[in-house]
């Protein structure tokens, strides 16, 4: 594609052509990945905006701000967009674009035009989403129950569901690229056993992608034929099953939040064994358990139905299942602990968001195995300690895993250095911004604050409005982290190649990457994180 | 297994190489592969509507067995056949490529064309005569049979169409590939040509006929 360039400016992927149609019409992954983080941190926004409104209603008992019309659109839209278009395909879609062929040492991706085309339907889909809004907005919640969506609703259902639907697809193609891709396109000497953690979290990612995206398509294709056609496979009215649309969503949609979380589990690995220089303890552990967890995450779908009718035994049996899905997240943090344990750490900025993602993660994760009793799910079912659990897994997580890459790799991705005091600050005020925002929650909802309401009785108040305040805060660190972040690919410190003496390949090529990555096809001689220790045991 | 080996062995280096790519084989196992993954997909996707399938008939055998004696087993069988034999030419078709055998290749795509262009006709007449028979899901729908409750039966025609349609997109699409593989090989007839995309076909091409091996039992021939 292009000539080593001469000894002036070197050329790399951002400063090869400039013009529009060079980002609209590139094949190279990494433009790629910046073009999807465009669009993302667009999607962010929005579901962001909606968020903050969300919590402007619910300062106040009565519905005073909305109609409980407006709020329903409100939470559902809320959701659709930062479950579909944000936390799905943030890193993987990104980072995983970005990073993959660059850590296992090949060109790019074995589909480029299919990755360029995946991110054209991912946008399509989403503006569709926004259509969806303007046209009247969705009222189902995200998880599109029927027979309210398919028979009820009258709202836009059909053109959300298709969104989602055709978002579906960037998903499962960005999957299959992967999977070729790390299969197929590893430079000599990388063996599986030398994949960077963060590869081997996307391998599993992609086999979730590639198994349960199709599943949930026919299924919001199903529920759209309904609408258009009046057919009922999901109709009581008409003879069909509303249970088995939601053993059909959850068998993709639970599988779906490990989507959201095992790529950020995979940005901590690199994290935490960067930060303390140090190999990491049990490297096949980490490995497996997140190939581990996509097999178990198919299996528990079911502990999203204990309240809908579906017979006692399937419920013990999901139950169960489900307190075995927790082992392997458990195996990675305790692996975790274990390399910081004794390992020379350094607080820069990336490793404060990792640490977060530790706590915030770990008290999402327990919280799971209080819903995955049976006993305690019944109060629990749809109240406001479910809405607390997964936001601690997927804002707390999944987002902390995001910007906690977004930092580690920013220096490589835009060849600048950001103000390392400006990152720490970020990573504290979100940390605590995050915490009040969603502790308040689990105690309102084990007080019985039920889910997707506008309204609540006064005694509530309190702690609704620490839980709002909270969300300032947060919102006040995600202005702060946008802000340099943006400021500093102008006017940032040129970064070196290496800023954080990191292994692995991606930090041996050019800072920005040069267009085809490598000047010549690397060849792998160590283990991953070979990192030396006990060497200079002063410093 | 082996003439392929051979294939990518008589392969000089002309061949169109992609700039991701090492070298012509890592890109042929790489469209392997991508091929197998897509058709994991593809299994899911029908996956779902299979396993409302198995819902719905164990809830309701007698109905689903009533409602199976309205479709056509004749029309059925021939398009059976039809789509066996498309799958043989799909085959040679391949073969003919790998022997690098132009003119061979293209007659056995055109005769796959044309047997599946014969079943989605079949499958027209089939749909048309649901239609007219009000069994078409929807506020239409009417079963004619007053022993059988008219929404449960309807749950077999949604089934139906919904599985059966799915499929017939999936040959349309088959054909459309066909066109563009005869287009192309024509255009490169004088060159030795990449056999990989027929091969690729021919592999969509057998999961498609193997989609419609199960759905002609489950759906034609209940009771039997
Ligand atoms: C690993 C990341 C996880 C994520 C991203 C996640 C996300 C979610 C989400 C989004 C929901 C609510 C779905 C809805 O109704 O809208 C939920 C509910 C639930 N989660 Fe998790 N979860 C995770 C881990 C776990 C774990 C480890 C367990 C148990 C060991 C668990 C058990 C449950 C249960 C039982 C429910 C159903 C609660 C109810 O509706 O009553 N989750 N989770
Ligand atoms: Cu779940």
């Amino acid at each position: 594609m292009t000539e080593p360039g001469g000894k002036t400016v070197q050329k790399n992927y951002l400063n090869a052509d400039y013009s529009i149609k060079s980002w609209l019409f590139t094949l190279d992954h990494k433009r790629i990945g910046i073009l999807y983080l465009l669009t993302i941190c667009v999607f962010f926004a929005i579901g962001g905006t909606m968020a903050a409104l969300i919590r402007l209603e619910l300062l106040t008992p009565k519905s005073d701000f909305f109609t409980s019309d407006t709020y329903n659109k409100l939470f559902t839209l809320h959701g659709v967009i930062l479950i579909f278009f944000f936390l799905i395909p943030s890193i993987p879609a990104f980072l995983g674009n970005f990073l993959i062929p660059l850590m296992i040492g090949a060109r790019d991706v074995a589909f480029p035009r299919l990755n360029l085309f995946s991110w054209y339907i991912f946008t399509l889909g989403g503006l569709i989403a926004f259509g969806a809004l303007v046209v009247g907005g969705v009222d189902t919640g995200w998880t599109f129950y029927t027979p309210y969506s398919s028979s009820f609703a009258q709202t836009a259902v059909t053109a959300t569901v298709a969104a989602a639907f055709i978002a579906g697809f960037s998903s499962i193609f960005t999957g299959l690229n992967f999977i070729v891709t790390i299969h197929k396109m590893r430079a000599p000497g990388m063996t599986w056993y030398r994949l960077p953690l963060f590869v081997w979290a996307h391998y599993a990612t992609s086999v979730i992608m590639v198994l349960g995206t199709p599943v949930v398509a026919i299924t919001l294709f199903l529920v759209g034929l309904e609408r258009v056609l009046g057919i009922g496979i999901f109709d009581p009215a008409k003879g069909g099953d509303p249970i088995l649309f939601q053993h059909l969503f959850w068998f993709y949609s639970h599988p779906a939040v490990y989507i959201m979380i095992l790529p950020a589990m995979g940005v901590i690995s690199e994290l935490i064994t960067c930060f303390s220089h140090r190999k990491i303890f049990g490297y096949e552990f980490v490995a497996y358990s997140s190939i581990a967890i996509a097999i178990i995450g198919f299996l528990v779908w079911g502990h999203h139905l204990f309240t809908s009718g579906q017979s006692r035994f399937a419920s013990i049996v999901f139950s169960f299942l489900t307190f075995l899905v927790a082992i392997p997240s458990a195996v990675k943090i305790f692996n975790w602990t274990a390399t910081l344990y004794k390992g020379r750490v350094r607080f820069e900025s990336p490793m404060l968001f990792a640490l977060g993602f530790i706590g915030l993660f770990t008290i999402g994760g327990l919280t799971g195995l209080y819903l995955a009793s049976l006993g305690m799910d019944i109060p629990l079912q749809d109240t406001y300690f479910v809405v607390a659990h997964f936001h601690y897994i997927m804002v707390g997580g999944a987002i902390m895993g995001f910007l906690g890459g977004l930092h580690f790799w920013w220096p490589k991705i835009t060849g600048r250095m950001y103000p390392e005091a400006f990152g720490k600050l970020s990573a504290l005020v979100v940390f605590i911004g995050f915490n009040l925002t969603f502790l308040p929650q689990f105690i309102l909802g084990y007080l019985g604050m039920p889910r997707r309401y506008a309204s609540y009785p006064e005694e509530w108040q309190v702690l609704h409005v620490l839980s709002s305040a909270g969300a300032s805060i947060l919102t006040v660190g995600y202005l702060i982290t946008a802000t340099y972040l943006i400021w500093s690919v102008f006017c940032g410190e040129k970064a070196p190649a290496n800023p954080w003496g990191a292994k692995g390949l991606e930090w041996q090529t050019a800072t920005p990457p040069i267009p085809d990555n490598f000047e010549h096809r690397p060849i792998v001689r160590e283990e991953a994180y070979a990192y030396e220790e006990n060497v200079k045991g002063a410093a | 297994m082996t003439t392929h080996q051979e294939a990518i062995e008589h392969h000089p280096d002309e061949l169109e190489l992609g700039h991701q790519f090492e070298d012509i084989e890592q890109q042929t196992e790489a469209y392997t592969v991508g091929m197998w993954v897509f058709l994991v997909t593809e299994i899911m996707f029908f996956g779902g509507l299979f396993a409302a399938y198995i819902v719905y008939r164990a809830l309701y055998p007698e109905i689903w067995y009533a409602a199976h004696e309205k479709l056509d087993k004749v029309l059925g069988g021939v398009n059976t056949a039809v789509l066996l034999t498309s799958s043989f030419t799909m085959a040679l078709a391949v073969r003919s490529a790998m022997l690098n055998r132009w003119k061979a290749q293209v007659s056995y795509l055109l005769a796959t064309m044309a047997f599946a262009i014969t079943f989605l006709v079949i499958k027209y007449f089939e749909y048309k005569e649901k239609f007219e028979h009000h069994l078409f899901p929807g506020p239409n729908f009417n079963f004619g049979d007053p022993g059988v409750p008219n929404d449960k039966a309807q749950m077999f025609f949604n089934l139906y169409f919904a599985m059966t349609g799915l499929h017939g997109a999936h040959v349309l699409i088959g054909v459309i590939v066909m066109i563009a593989l005869v287009i192309r090989t024509i255009n490169m007839r004088n060159q030795r040509q990449d056999f990989i995309p027929v091969e690729l076909a021919g592999l969509y091409w057998h999961f498609v006929d193997i989609v419609w091996i199960f759905l002609f039992p489950l759906l034609y021939l209940i009771g039997r």
